[in-house]
Parts: C-alpha cells; sequence; structure tokens
C-alpha cells in the first residue's frame, strides 16, 4: 500500500501528450467570397484602395482610413520576391516537405505584396530578392489560399489547369482545421493527485494548518493566495451536491445515452468533484444522495482520473441540503 | 493626470518550468505583494494578461486567480495580450479615480509546445494562418528587408546579440548568459536565414507580478516612487504585405504621445525578441546610439512571452528605484513583426 509520503516522494511532475483540435469553418464575407473564387479559377485579384493602392488577398477596408473597399483589380500571376525566410527544417504543419522560403511576393499590378511559398527545390541559392516568380497551381482547387501550392520561378510556372470538381458557386466558407501538439506538464500537486489515483487514493491539498481541502489540489488557496502546499487523503464516499442529465453526444465520449454527471463533495473535501454517476435510475438522481467512487480492476489502475470508472449509489442517508448548500 | 507610481516588481523566468502556471505564479505574486508593504486585500484592482495557447490548457487564465488570491470577491480584469497591456488597464482605472492601487500580472508558459508554430495563430485566419508560417519564418521577412535596405547590417545584428548575452550575465533572471564576440557569433549558422539562433527569443517559462498605487499610497510605501510620467500604445495595420517592414510607425507615434523626448533619457529598456528590432526600435523611438539599452539582456536572454514586455518595465522601474537613474524608457511589443507597440516614461521620486 502506497502511503502519502512516497507518493509526495516519487513525484516527478507528470508529462503525457496533449492535442487541441478545432475544425474551424470561417465565412468569408463579399470580399474574401471573390478572391477565393477567383483561386478556385486560376485567377488571383487584388483591391484597390486609396491610400495602399491595390491590395491583395483583398481587404474589406482601406488600412489607413478604415473606408469601406469594393473596386476589384485583377493582379499576377507573376510577381517579384520582395523578401524571403529561408526554412531549412519544415515544421509538421507546413505544407512543403523539402527546404522551401515563405517570402513576401508583389504581383504584378498589386501595391502591397502578399505571404506565400517560394518552392525552388530545396536550392537556398536560387532564390533572391527581386527574383521573378509565377503560381504552381493545384489541380484540386476548391478557393482556399493553398489552391496556390507555392510560387516558382516564373521560368518553370505553368498556367492553372482547368478546376476539376467545375464547381462555380460562390465560395462563401472556408475550412482552417487547426491541430497543436503539446507536452503537456500537470504541474506538482496535481501530479500527485493523479499519482494517488493509481493507488485508489484520492489527494487533495490545503494550506498548512488550514482546514479546507481543495481537490483536485490546485495549487494555491484562493482565498489567500498561499500554496496549499500539505497533501491530504480524502474519502472515495460523498454527498451529490449537482448533477445534470446528458442526452447529447460529444465526440471522446463513449458513454450510453443519456448519462449522469455529477458534481461530488468528498468526505472530508471542501471543492465539489466533477465526475460520472452509473448504476441509478435517471428519476432517481437527487440532491444530496450518497455516492462512492467505482474503481477499475486493479489491473487498470493508472495516474487518471480514468481510474475511477464511475461513482455509484450507496445505501447510506441523504444529506440535507442545508449540510452542503454552499457547494451548490 | 493622476500621478500613478510602480510601487513594486517581481518576476520569474525559467528553461521549461515543470510547475503548474499556478505554482509559477504563486510565490512571484507573494514577493511582489510582500514588497509593496500593502495588505493583499487593499489593492483596489487587479489585471492581467495571458494566452491560454500558448500552453494549449484552457481556462489557465481562470485558474491562475488562485495564485494571487481572489476571496472576498476582488475586481479583477485579464487581456490576452502582453501583462504591459493589463498595466495600461489598470493606470486608467486608476485615473478614473475608481481605485488607489492595482496588482498587474502575467504569465507565459511556452515549452509544452512549439511556440514558434504556435504564434501563426496571430496571423490571418484566412489567407495566412493556413499555410503555417512560424514566428521566426514571418520575422525573418522583416529581417531581410531590413538587411537589403540597409537599415540594419548583419554585423550590428550580432552586436545586440553578443552585448544582450553578456549583459545577461549579471541578471539572475536570464536564461540564455555567454561572453561572445559579435564576430563568433556571426560564425554560427542560420537557423531561418536570415536569423541564427541568437537573432531569435530565448523562449523561458514565467510569471511577472507589478503593484502600482497613486501619489499618496506610494509616497507612503516605497522609499523612491517610480512615477509613470507617460503611457501610449499603438498598432500598425494587421497584414505584412500592407506594412513598411523596416519602420515601426505604431512605435514611433507612442513613444511621441508617451513624451519621451520631452527630457534626457537615462536608459531604455526595449521589447525586442529578434536582434535587428533593437535597432528599429531605437530608430522609431529616438534613442541616441550610445544610450544604453536591455541592460536586463531583454528578450535575447529571457522570453517569458506575455510577460517579457512587463519585465522590461518593471526591469526599468527597479533599476530607477536603486537610484540608477532618474528617467527611462521602457518599452512592449507584440504581433507579428512587432505590430503592437507601447511605450511608457518612468521617472524616479
Amino acid at each position: 500500500m502506497a502511503s502519502i509520503e512516497s507518493i509526495v516522494r516519487d513525484s516527478q511532475p507528470l508529462k503525457g501528450p496533449h492535442v487541441i483540435e478545432y475544425p474551424f469553418r470561417r465565412s468569408c464575407g463579399p470580399i474574401l467570397s471573390e478572391f477565393f473564387g477567383a483561386l478556385r479559377e486560376g485567377r488571383i485579384v487584388g483591391i484597390r484602395s486609396k491610400t495602399a493602392g491595390v491590395l491583395v488577398p483583398p481587404s474589406e477596408y482601406d488600412p489607413v482610413t478604415a473606408e469601406a473597399l469594393d473596386e476589384f483589380v485583377d493582379v499576377g500571376p507573376g510577381g517579384e520576391v520582395v523578401s524571403y525566410s529561408w526554412v531549412s527544417k519544415p515544421r509538421p504543419l507546413q505544407r512543403l516537405d523539402h527546404p522551401f522560403a515563405f517570402a513576401l511576393i508583389k504581383l504584378d499590378g498589386a501595391d502591397a505584396s502578399m505571404l506565400h511559398m517560394v518552392d525552388v527545390g530545396g536550392d537556398e541559392s536560387a532564390i533572391q530578392v527581386g527574383m521573378r516568380v509565377a503560381p504552381r497551381w493545384s489541380a484540386e482547387r476548391k478557393g482556399h489560399i493553398a489552391d496556390i501550392e507555392a510560387f516558382v520561378a516564373e521560368a518553370d510556372a505553368v498556367a492553372a489547369p482547368p478546376v476539376l470538381s467545375g464547381e462555380d458557386k460562390p465560395v462563401r466558407a472556408i475550412r482552417t482545421p487547426l491541430r497543436l501538439e503539446y507536452d503537456f506538464t500537470a504541474g506538482r500537486e496535481q501530479t500527485i493527485f493523479l499519482r494517488g489515483l493509481a493507488h485508489k487514493m484520492i489527494l487533495g491539498a490545503r494550506r498548512p494548518g488550514d482546514d479546507l481541502v481543495y481537490v483536485p489540489p490546485r495549487g494555491a488557496d484562493p482565498r489567500t493566495a498561499e500554496p496549499t502546499s500539505e497533501i491530504v487523503e480524502v474519502s472515495d464516499k460523498g454527498t451529490v451536491v449537482t448533477y445534470s442529465i446528458v442526452r447529447v453526444p460529444s465526440e471522446n465520449i463513449d458513454l450510453e445515452l443519456p448519462y449522469v454527471c455529477i458534481n461530488v463533495l468528498l468526505d472530508g473535501s471542501n471543492l465539489p468533484f466533477f465526475h460520472v454517476l452509473q448504476k441509478c435510475e435517471l428519476d432517481e438522481v437527487r440532491l444530496g444522495m450518497r455516492v462512492q467512487a467505482q474503481w477499475v480492476p486493479d489491473a487498470e489502475l493508472s495516474a487518471s482520473v480514468t481510474s475511477i470508472a464511475f461513482f455509484a449509489p450507496i445505501d447510506e442517508p441523504d444529506v440535507p441540503y442545508e449540510d452542503f448548500k454552499e457547494y451548490c | 493626470m493622476r500621478d500613478v507610481a510602480i510601487i513594486s516588481f517581481a518576476q520569474s523566468n525559467i528553461e521549461d518550468d515543470i510547475r503548474s502556471e499556478v505554482e509559477i505564479l504563486q510565490p512571484v505574486a507573494a514577493e511582489a505583494v510582500k514588497q509593496s508593504g500593502m495588505a493583499r486585500t487593499d489593492i483596489g484592482f487587479t489585471c492581467s494578461g495571458s494566452s491560454d495557447w500558448l500552453q494549449g490548457q484552457p481556462f489557465a487564465f481562470v485558474m491562475a486567480l488562485d495564485a494571487v488570491g481572489s476571496w472576498p470577491p476582488i475586481k479583477e480584469s485579464h487581456v490576452e495580450q502582453d501583462g504591459a497591456w493589463a498595466l495600461y488597464e489598470a493606470w486608467v482605472k486608476i485615473q478614473t479615480g475608481e481605485v488607489e492601487s492595482a496588482l498587474v500580472y502575467s504569465f507565459g508558459k511556452t515549452s509544452p509546445g512549439d511556440i514558434t508554430q504556435v504564434q501563426a495563430l496571430q496571423t490571418d485566419p484566412y489567407c495566412v494562418t493556413p499555410l503555417w508560417p512560424d514566428l521566426d519564418s514571418i520575422t525573418g521577412l522583416q529581417a531581410r528587408a531590413c538587411l537589403e535596405s540597409g537599415v540594419v547590417t548583419e554585423t550590428q545584428m550580432a552586436e545586440v546579440a553578443s552585448r544582450s548575452m553578456r549583459d545577461a550575465m549579471n541578471n539572475p533572471h536570464a536564461v540564455r548568459k555567454a561572453d561572445r564576440s559579435p564576430e563568433d557569433l556571426l560564425g554560427e549558422p542560420y537557423r531561418v536565414s536570415p536569423l541564427r539562433d541568437h537573432d531569435c527569443p530565448a523562449n523561458s517559462d514565467g510569471a511577472t507580478v507589478m503593484v502600482i498605487a497613486s501619489a499618496e499610497l506610494a509616497r507612503e510605501h516605497s522609499r523612491r516612487p517610480v512615477w509613470i510620467r507617460g503611457f501610449d500604445h499603438r498598432i500598425d495595420p494587421p497584414a505584412l504585405g500592407v506594412r513598411d517592414l523596416t519602420q515601426l510607425p505604431s512605435a514611433a507615434t507612442a513613444a511621441e504621445k508617451a513624451g519621451v523626448a520631452k527630457d534626457k533619457i537615462d536608459f531604455a529598456e526595449v521589447t525586442a525578441p529578434y536582434s535587428h528590432q533593437e535597432v528599429l526600435l531605437r530608430n522609431a523611438l529616438g534613442l541616441s546610439d550610445d544610450l544604453k539599452v536591455n541592460e536586463s539582456g531583454g528578450s535575447l536572454a529571457a522570453h517569458t512571452l506575455m510577460s517579457c514586455g512587463l519585465n522590461r518595465i518593471g526591469d526599468a522601474a527597479m533599476r530607477i528605484a536603486a537610484g540608477n537613474g532618474d528617467r527611462a524608457v521602457a518599452h512592449a511589443g507584440q504581433g507579428p513583426c512587432l505590430q503592437q507597440n507601447l511605450v511608457v516614461v518612468l521617472e524616479g521620486e
């Protein structure tokens, strides 16, 4: 049996992969809709402004006066490299897998330059400021900035192939999915909490000598701004102080619908703890009911909240509302 | 205008800090509050700057409140900007007469992600972010434009880096310190041409906390209050291709409005995450070539994103408080190629 002391002593903070994904769908508005529609056709359009000349990509407004803009102008497709950075080691999210340049390119007929990529086959000596470039078009254009795969030396460029989709409806929205990968660190106290779960222990923390115990521990006591450095074990039994019944599916949650989420005030703790309640009819769920953590089999225990499979009702009298109302 | 002074300041910058944001921030906040001589619960307003994207922890900015104390309920606000902009909001709050003092904090924990890549999210989400330009690449466009136009030379960039890393040897809060000559640095390979490793920010995790107060409180709690005599922030257009990247007009305007040129300056602390940007800022803020800039080492020695601007202001203030100068300029900058610029003029009592 692990002791609190051994868990605290061994707790080199946990690290783990953490991924954030958003499937953004962005509405374009009339100006960018025109720009993306033109890209799909293998053309580039800019917009005329009074103070900064022709802007590419077109902007909805003048960068100085904020006046609305509406005069589209065909530009390019050729242009000149104004500045560039040489990416010798492309990152996973970047669109070319061999060395390339990010560049500001001033297209023929434009006054402002646009940011895009220049592909010179990985040879840095083949690019310089002032170089003439033109787009290498994607064959599968859909109305997106990446319809231009990259700019290439003008002599190597070919005319845009006809678009495969044959789509000609206005581009009202574009997909710009986002996926970021992190190596997340749990910090000292969260690590202790997580490691405790691997031993079927629920560990909280309090300010030394204080009476309020936070589960999970938060690192500091919000009442005093002092560290919650004293680690305390609390019971795996508690009282439901509020709940909700979930009837809509969410990604990454494979519970059968409907299911019950509870805030449970564990005995010995002063901060309600969020988990799932099962083995309970929906019309039986109520504030004040007594529940207990149901742990996964010992072989499956790990430093994770998934070590608690769910909470289930236990045969103890309900706690009166007056006794827990400040936690609701 | 009401007189407002910086009365305390504390910071922490560590490479790959494995503590949580709350655990990083709590001791820094405790130190700044203690130095201020005020009771935490007597401070009238709390304002913070941070961005949850950096560490990928949703609502980290809410959890961080535990570290500064939020009970009894406090008046509180947050900006998704460097803490220098939180300082601006707090300063305005005191100007309104609604409060007499404020606690300003910021934190940044960038080590869990590829922070250079994550910052592609601050660009145009339609036409730029989908190409995923990392911040080194974006800033390289500015550096090359400066080199091509002769505004900056590679030797100047190496000189800035060499001097910053050398000065950082005297800064306990710096994470990149070295005694290397510009000639030596110019022998290093490019990271993202035309930028070498030492031209790029020394990323660190950390937190910064500052307490400011109106005149009466400041004189009561500080031996030498450091007065905020001018304060302004400005922004340039978002599209990189619209800007002349060799100039920082918003920084120049902020410096003019803050009154930088009204009197003699003893030193400056500026936020120049990339070496060439120090030269651009000297030009924009009207700082003479021989003025001492970034004795702290600046962002080339420790760059805790969201905190580095507030650190420049705090470093300058502490030097004045210690009697090492009477009037200083501090600058915070954010956004691609220093799109957003904030200037504050500080004077000792």
